[in-house]
């Protein structure tokens, strides 16, 4: 016993047995490069290059658009062919950058730091920021953002999020096993910002290997600590890590600043030690492409605005023909209808399922059961605030706490009615936060 | 594209309990009591438990054709509402009388109000208490070894809780349950086996049934009839252990016969008609317990255990609307004047 977690949540299941022993292969582009403008949350970022202009691997083609917002590089040489929307993983056109790969991948030079130790606070944050590094988690916040609380001598926690409580996700366990130290190395720069912090990572007792590897390394840094956390989804939200590791709570007013916590997931923890370290821009990372309709499920070191097709041909093409292709995790990811979509900095997955296991469920009544209530992680009401939803009654919503839903959809997960449960109450966040700043801006 | 993918919101996996499952393991909870209410009543007890779920499930799909909907039954849920109702008929009730219950049960209290779940009522509460009023004299009619007795929980009444009913019934035959009663409700042992099945799978929480029990349970003791009243201390000069002895095996008495184990284990915690707040959970329960001791001790029949339920299902949007939970992380909620 012992181990840490929060009250709610689900156990499905979990399936990282197809990728977890796959070791990270690096993929070279080969096919058109495609750049969205926005990767990220905040103003999109402006391009500072023009059609037909040449340009280098490393070099950057988009400035930030604003101080929530991320430059972008190029991954590739060769020469800007168009700037236009484009489809994206989520379904929206976004306007981007699309770069034709000459395949020769002349590179920038960039300026590595001997003595990180040295640097200063500002000189630090600066080159997260110049580097277009974001919360790589999914959300996409920029990590500059982060890292610039307004009272960061309140920071007492840095919680690098090792859950990876996703099914099938396996990219951040590789990390931990193959990269360990580029972790250690990234938080340690983290640290530096922040003089009475301790940095913990915070990984579920699924990974055994990952957490006696960590442990391993961290047992001579007197600033850092491992922290076991129970297999339970969706045990990587912000707000349910904070939880487990701190045992402090926040809600969805609160930043976890609020708390003395500042949470980063492991690929932009890597970043950071690259970006700081090596002066290099963010520009590729890891992604787990896995499911029964792949040939190969494995872990692939890609560069961002690649195709997910490369992606696929990397792991040795379909199995058959999937039936639902994912991007992210099964609990929150977004089913894609097209494969021909590039790859950006909050990629972290495709699931390729050669069946939709949930076409065949059809919604029936609401039993008023409670299920969703013993899963919701957030300790809400989610059938009530569903049918709420369903009814557009905005204030009882309201008053039900439905803002602070985290849309982990647990409570879909685990409902015996097949209702939609989770996707009825996004629906309504959405609607109230909008009629908010339409009234805000009255 | 050449291809087409199936697209839809997350999550992308579910659980596998089904509502059809819960039905089912509500079912196999209370086959247990089942078996033993016909083997403790007669043939004539399975007759009435087959009657009675045929006439739900047939109600079901005749009201589902009339209104040109879907067909439930699938769920299972009416199969449980036949049950529990012909749990609730003393085995003496004539065939057509169950068939018209369940055909309430169904139709007025469940579909009319949008079937599954929609109910305010549970089911078969609301068409038993329609039987009680409607064939009074059958629903009340009692047998053992084909005499028309009362049962423990009338004779308890009756004698004003001053003659122990426990001569003519030991509390281990109402634990055994070879006591008159209806078919179901009468061995306690068999109802907990029940109950044990449906928390060992998940279906039902103790909150509800232990809200229910024990604040029964403290009632009885210190304010029923053969409570351990502060005045009848001071007044009667009774030592203390006595009237202990005596209070608690009323309690056990009271626990232990009528409809209350039943009620609290398979009815008071119906998903549809009780809350669905823990707190509001807890505060239901206490409701069935207080109505059921009022009932009970100074209410005109001996039994209070549907009227109980079913009034505090009545009570169910109140009793959310006040246990509304905090969410995760939220300190205070601000109230503002509406």
């Amino acid at each position: 016993m012992g181990l840490k977690t929060f009250i709610g949540g689900v156990h499905p299941f979990e399936g990282k047995e197809l990728a977890e022993n796959a070791p990270i292969k690096e993929i070279l582009p080969k096919g058109q490069m495609v750049y969205p403008l926005s990767q990220h949350i905040g103003a999109p970022a402006t391009p500072i290059v023009a059609v037909g202009d040449a340009v280098k691997k490393g070099q950057k083609i988009a400035e930030a658009g604003g101080f929530v917002s991320a430059p972008i590089y190029a991954s590739v040489s060769g020469t800007v062919k168009a700037i236009e929307p484009r489809r994206v993983a989520v379904g929206d056109k976004v306007n981007s950058i699309v770069i034709d790969n000459d395949g020769l991948f002349e590179e920038v030079e960039y300026t590595a730091v001997a003595d990180v130790t040295a640097l200063t606070k500002e000189e630090i944050i600066n080159k997260v920021k110049e580097a277009g590094i974001v919360g790589m988690g999914g959300a996409g916040f920029p990590t500059h953002v982060k890292l610039s609380p307004k009272e960061p001598e309140k920071i007492e926690y840095i919680i690098a999020n090792c859950a990876e409580c996703e099914p099938y996700l396996t990219a951040d366990y590789r990390r931990m096993l193959e990269n360990p130290e580029e972790l250690v190395a990234g938080m340690k720069i983290i640290l530096q910002l922040f003089d009475n912090a301790k940095g913990l990572f915070g990984i579920e007792n699924n990974k055994p290997e990952a957490i006696a590897k960590m442990k391993e390394l961290v047992k001579d840094e007197p600033r850092m600590e491992v922290v076991e956390l129970k297999t339970k989804y969706p045990q990587g939200g912000e707000r349910q890590l904070i939880f487990a590791c701190t045992g402090r709570a926040i809600n969805s007013k609160m930043l976890p600043a609020d708390a003395g916590c500042i949470v980063d997931n492991v690929e932009t923890i890597i970043a950071v030690n690259d970006a700081v370290k090596n002066g290099r821009p963010l520009m590729k990372r890891v992604a787990t492409i896995s499911g029964d309709a792949i040939e190969n499920p494995g872990n692939f070191l890609y560069s961002m605005g690649m195709s997910y097709t490369e992606l696929v041909e990397a792991a040795g093409g379909f199995k058959g023909q999937p039936e639902k292709l994912i991007s992210g995790g099964p609990m929150m990811g977004f089913a894609m209808f097209g494969i021909d979509i590039p790859m950006t900095k909050t990629t972290s997955s495709l699931l390729c399922f050669s069946k939709d296991e949930v076409a065949k469920y059809e919604p029936i009544n609401c039993m008023n059961c409670g299920r969703c209530v013993d899963a919701c992680p957030e300790q809400l009401i989610p059938s009530r605030l569903a049918k709420y939803g369903d009814k557009g009654l905005m204030e009882d919503f309201e008053a039900w706490h439905g803002l602070e839903c985290i849309e982990c959809g647990s409570c879909t997960y685990v409902c015996p009615s097949r209702r939609h449960v989770a996707q009825s109450i996004k629906t309504m966040k959405k609607q109230v936060l909008a009629e908010k700043r339409k009234q805000s801006a009255k | 594209m050449s291809e087409l993918f199936h697209v839809s919101s997350a999550p992308h996996v579910r659980a596998k309990t089904s509502t059809q499952n819960v039905m089912l393991w509500v079912i196999i909870a209370m086959l247990p009591t089942a078996c033993f209410g016909i083997w403790n009543f007669g043939f004539r007890a399975l007759l009435l438990i087959v009657a009675t779920v045929l006439s739900c499930v047939a109600s079901e799909t005749v009201y589902n054709l009339i209104a040109k909907k879907k067909n439930t039954i699938g769920d299972l849920s009416a199969v449980v509402t036949g049950m529990i109702l012909a749990l609730n008929f003393p085995v003496t009730l004539p065939i057509w009388e169950a068939v018209i219950g369940g055909i309430v049960a169904i139709i007025v209290v469940k579909m009319l109000f949008g079937g599954l779940g929609q109910n305010f009522m549970n089911p078969a509460l609301g068409a038993r208490c329609f039987l009680l009023i409607a064939f009074t004299s059958d629903m009340s009619n009692f047998v053992t070894d084909a005499y028309s007795t009362a049962t423990p929980l009338a004779e308890l009444k009756a004698t004003n809780g001053i003659i122990a009913p426990w001569n003519k019934y030991q509390l281990t035959d109402m634990f055994i349950g070879t006591t008159p009663g209806t078919i179901g409700e009468t061995s306690v042992l068999f109802l907990l086996i029940g109950a044990a099945i449906l928390v060992a799978a998940k279906v039902i929480s103790l909150r509800i049934p232990l809200a229910y029990l024990g604040s029964f349970a403290v009632l009885m003791f210190f304010f029923g009839k053969r409570g351990m009243t502060i005045p009848e201390i001071a007044a009667t000069g009774v030592d203390f252990g006595t009237l202990f002895t005596q209070a608690s095996t009323y309690t056990l008495a009271q626990l232990m016969c009528g409809g209350i184990m039943f009620g609290a284990f398979f009815m008071a915690t119906d998903y549809a008609t009780t809350p669905i707040t823990k707190k509001g959970q807890i505060l239901f329960g206490i409701c069935c317990g207080v109505l059921t001791f009022l009932f009970r001790t100074i209410g005109g029949t001996p039994e209070g255990v549907s009227y109980a339920i079913i009034l505090s299902n009545l009570m169910v949007p109140l009793i959310e609307k006040i246990t509304v939970p905090r969410a995760f992380g939220v300190v205070k909620v601000k109230k503002e004047g509406k």
